[in-house]
């Protein structure tokens, strides 16, 4: 890890330092600056570790209306003059760019403490220890275990970052936010490759995080998804663990945008033109929020411009209410810019959260008369922009729901589905949880989600 | 105009300003000019000075990467350029070996004393490590190595006029867009120029430079109430400009975005299954993740259980020689020494010579993709004592693990064409280019899609087809291959970011093949209405 992170007033001085060398009408310096240690492992060992550091600094600049920017890791003077002239001459060489917004002057931040010691002092040593007591709670003998639970195969990974990020433009904008953010998951595997389980945590300080637990649950889901029997694919009615849907409800995001829906490319392109915010396109029981200042998020109060992020809702009760506008495309459109881009798949810096209800994993599984319960998913793709349809599989964790509880561990299947039309097919909504730093979401039931076939992957 | 000779005087003027830190003006030169063949004395210097380090700190074996990555982005929408972008990152990683347990830091501060400082680093963080290690790492022995290699290319892409480059992009966008119904096209290149120093503490001492292109371009054509994109299959490759050139991207952009607008009109496939003809513009990426990914060592034992996966081809001892992945037309390479390919290179990040092996032979799982410290683990079973040079980090600041070679179908024998496929067969799918891809993490299940789709009825393509992909089980699917193009029909495709590990790295990989033909082959429809 970095032993110190930059502070407000260096990187001040630092983005003040390359705005003095630029000649350009206009500059923007955008720095990241941070370290990361990390902890591997795989066969109930660590398998690699590392700590690096890094100091990254984007140079835009704006010369006769065109655009372009630099991007270097050298901070001596020579180097950042040279990456300042690169932008410049990139600039000076690219046509003009019509859709050209100009840089912003100062603007008015609200702090989001967001920068905890316990993760940005998590030393190699203390991941070790963390690692191990996660494999020794996984493979710890308890209740009735059908295998020796130390035969388990365990392996994870755990992250421990620490981030500041500074924009400043010649026009004296200057925003500066500093976080942290861990994570830590881990699968467990049976001996004999019939059960694979998984558990995962995180957030932005070390408390979110519980190794031993951790290790628990991903032991407890192998042994328990042991020998899965095959169930005809087809439509089914699905649990979707909160980090199950965390894997599927942000691909809406990319959609999110404002922009292709006005074109007439996108899944919220109403049909003769424009977008549909207004329409209802959810159950009434969806809310989907960006909101940095949201105590379970810590978003980054700012995005890549230095435009302010406030809270955005998405969906509210089921009604689309936001797309998300560039500065460019809200002022062609006589809007406010939601700042943030589109959101690229699930991404957002301001974080995303999904409202739940009040009920638990368990009390969804009791109200299920039959249905699949999904610990998570993998390798999910795009296969219709049109309706957000996305393909993916599920993963370490598969189970039948008969009656109220679960029967048997399922083969693993492919499913082809929408979270866009899933979002219409509610049928009961868990607590929120934190999924990892920025992303809460709750657990869902869905009705007539899509199956397409088996696969014989554990 | 911006011209070599002005990227040089910019280079030398970073290093006469900067002679204050002299290792960063060396490093310029680095870049900007050329490699001896000893390398950048400054680069050698810090990397041996940081195993030096670790080395006296208690470690067994230790190696040193300083490398310094150069990227060029320009992006074009219809008649605009939407970004211009250039970036430079350098710096030096250290990976140590202490009581069989593994650590690695990595910093930016590229002076002997930051080189020294994260040697230790990376030694403490192996002893961190080692309470969590029961078992210790072994590496393949390897030959110490001292040279320098290149990628070899006519004209450096970076180099090139950055006009030229735009103007390319914004007469490719033109003309796509005089097609009727075509509203939207992008167009893009990603330029890459990569340097590395490697030093080991086994006396290997090696530089090495790498240039990649990656062109890209994709057209949308707005129906009634209805759109349709297509993105042209032009492979990245480990070439020069003059890769990018002979594209003639303006030539062939009418006739790509004139596919775009026929989707509008083609029908929506019948479920079911189909006799189905891949073309290597498709056929590539299936290799990739239904060979490629399952055949890597690391997975097969489990290293990538937490991420990626597993595979479906272990334990290695009841797969060697046994396991028949495919027909007896299946012939699959590993290599990194094919022209114009991604993954070329004079040694791989453990500094182990690269070269080329069969994985599958005829149709028979023969071998695995392997690094130092996985090679002893199969040794015994494929009597093979080296590793097969499939070591790579995607930066500076990531520790280098097992990454895919490129891995190419070779061609049959017979000298057939796709055409001979189409003839050949009474009612099949053509498909052309990548379009969505999913694979389980054990290989096994598998959907991909394409760009564009065509029907085969008795011997002839009648007309196109829309919302088609093909799902399968990956062994299955191989053995259903009875039909494959022969020389001629090769075609080098490739990615330039294939992920894997944690933390998450990427890396480009190059994939060569004949077109194919699968019986069978499950058909789904993917479109839905809101």
């Amino acid at each position: 890890m970095a032993d110190t992170l930059m502070t407000r007033e260096a990187m001040q001085t630092l983005a003040k330092r390359i705005l003095a060398m630029s000649t350009a009408d206009e500059a923007r310096v955008n720095i990241t600056s941070g370290g990361t240690g990390n902890t591997r492992f795989a066969a109930g060992e660590i398998t690699t570790s590392g700590d690096t550091e890094d100091t990254v600094i984007a140079i835009t600049s704006t010369v006769d209306g065109r655009r372009a920017s630099s991007t270097t890791n050298l901070t001596d003077d020579a180097s950042l003059k040279r990456a300042v002239d690169m932008a410049e001459r990139l600039a000076k060489l690219s046509p003009r760019d019509p859709e050209l917004v100009p840089e912003l002057g100062p603007q008015q931040y609200r702090a989001v403490d967001a920068d905890n010691a316990d993760v940005s002092n998590l030393s190699a040593a203390a991941r070790a220890t963390a690692v191990e007591r996660l494999i020794a709670a996984a493979r710890a003998p308890g209740g009735a275990m059908p295998i020796d639970p130390a035969t388990l195969f365990v392996a994870g990974f755990l992250e421990a970052s620490s981030d500041a990020r500074g924009v400043a433009t010649s026009k004296g904008l200057f925003a500066y936010h500093a976080s942290t953010s861990v994570s830590l998951s881990c699968t467990a595997r049976t001996p004999d490759g019939t059960g694979s389980g998984y558990a995962s945590a995180g957030g932005r300080a070390w408390t979110a995080v519980d190794p031993a637990g951790l290790g628990r649950r991903a032991a407890q889901k192998a042994l328990a998804s042991r020998n899965p029997v095959a169930i005809e694919p087809g439509r089914y009615t699905v649990i979707l663990e909160p980090r199950a849907v965390a894997d599927f409800i942000p691909g809406l995001m990319g959609s999110l945008n404002a922009r292709s829906a006005d074109e007439g490319r996108s899944a919220f392109s109403k049909k003769g033109g424009g977008t549909k915010i207004g329409e209802k396109i959810a159950d009434e029981r969806v809310t989907l929020l960006s909101d940095p200042f949201d105590p379970d998020l810590l978003g980054q109060p700012f995005d890549s411009d230095g435009l302010p992020l406030k809270r955005v809702v998405w969906i509210e009760n089921g009604v689309l209410k936001n797309l998300a506008y560039s500065r460019f495309w809200a002022q062609k459109k006589g809007v406010e810019a939601t700042g943030g881009g589109g959101g690229g798949f699930g991404r957002n810096p301001a974080g995303l959260k999904m409202t739940g209800g009040t009920k638990s994993v368990d009390e969804l599984i009791a109200g299920t008369n039959r249905g699949v319960l999904v610990t998570h998913f993998f390798y999910i793709r795009s296969l219709d922009q049109r309706t957000v349809m996305l393909t993916g599989l599920t993963r370490d964790g598969t189970f039948l729901i008969e009656n109220g509880k679960i029967t048997r561990s399922v083969k693993n299947f492919r499913w082809n589905d929408s979270p866009l039309l899933s979002l219409a097919r509610l049928a009961d909504v868990g607590k929120a949880e934190p999924i990892e730093a920025g992303l809460v979401m709750p657990a869902l039931k869905i009705n007539d989600f899509t199956f397409s076939s088996l696969s014989d992957a554990v | 105009m911006t011209s070599r000779r002005d990227f040089l005087k910019t280079a030398a003027l970073g290093a006469v300003a900067a002679a204050g830190t002299a290792q960063i003006a060396r490093a310029g030169t680095l870049l900007h000019g050329s490699s001896s063949d000893t390398g950048d004395p400054m680069a050698n210097e810090i990397a041996l000075a940081a195993i030096q380090a670790a080395k006296d700190s208690g470690a067994s074996y230790s190696d040193a990467r300083v490398g310094r990555y150069r990227r060029q982005f320009i992006a074009a929408r219809e008649r605009q350029v939407t970004g211009v972008s250039d970036s430079e990152s350098f710096g030096i990683g250290v990976r140590a070996l202490v009581n069989g347990a593994w650590g690695f830091a990595a910093t930016r501060d590229v002076s002997r004393e930051g080189a020294i400082r994260v040697a230790k680093e990376a030694v403490q963080v192996a002893r961190a490590a080692r309470g969590a290690t029961r078992t210790p790492v072994v590496l393949a022995p390897t030959p110490a190595v001292t040279g320098s290699w290149r990628t070899p290319v006519q004209q450096d892409p970076i180099d090139i006029p950055i006009e030229d480059k735009v103007a390319l992009l914004l007469a490719t966008n033109e003309a796509a867009l005089k097609i009727p119904g075509v509203r939207f096209a992008n167009s893009g290149l990603a330029l890459l120029r990569e340097e590395k120093t490697l030093a080991t503490t086994d006396g290997t001492l090696i530089t090495q430079t790498f240039v990649r292109v990656g062109p890209s371009f994709t057209v949308t054509a707005i129906g009634d109430g209805d759109f349709q994109s297509y993105t042209e299959e032009m492979a990245p490759r480990g070439s020069g400009w003059e890769y990018i050139t002979s594209l003639d991207m303006p030539g062939n952009a009418p006739r790509w975005a004139a596919l775009a607008a026929e989707k509008l009109t083609a029908r929506s496939v019948d479920v079911g299954r189909y006799d189905l003809i891949l073309d290597p513009t498709n056929l590539w990426l299936t290799i990739h993740e239904s060979v490629g990914h399952p055949t890597e060592l690391d997975r097969a034992r489990g290293y990538e259980a937490n991420y990626a996966g597993t595979s479906f081809v272990a334990p290695p001892e009841k797969m060697i020689g046994k396991l028949k992945y495919g027909s007896r037309l299946m012939n699959i390479q590993a290599d990194r020494i094919q022209k114009d390919s991604l993954s070329r290179c004079g040694w791989d990040d453990e500094g182990v010579a690269a070269e080329s092996w069969l994985l599958i032979k005829d149709g028979v799982f023969h071998d695995y993709q392997t690094v130092r410290d996985q090679a002893p683990a199969i040794s015994a079973l494929n009597g093979v004592k080296h590793s097969h040079g499939c070591s790579f980090a995607d930066s500076w600041d990531s520790v280098q693990f097992q990454r895919m070679p490129n891995v190419s179908l070779l061609p049959g024998e017979a000298d057939t064409t796709i055409d001979d496929i189409v003839a050949d067969t009474d009612r099949g799918i053509v498909i052309k280019n990548r379009g969505s891809w999913s694979i389980d993490q054990q290989r096994y299940n598998f959907q991909f899609s394409g760009q564009v789709f065509y029907e085969v009825k008795k011997g002839k393509i009648t007309g196109m087809l829309k919302d088609v992909a093909y799902q399968a089980r990956t062994p299955d699917f191989w053995n259903s291959m009875d039909m494959i193009g022969g020389k001629r029909s090769y075609w080098l495709g490739g990615t330039f970011s294939d992920g894997k590990g944690e933390p998450g790295q990427s890396s480009s990989v190059s994939h060569g093949c004949v077109p194919a033909r699968f019986r069978q082959v499950n058909i789904i429809n993917t479109a839905r209405s809101v």
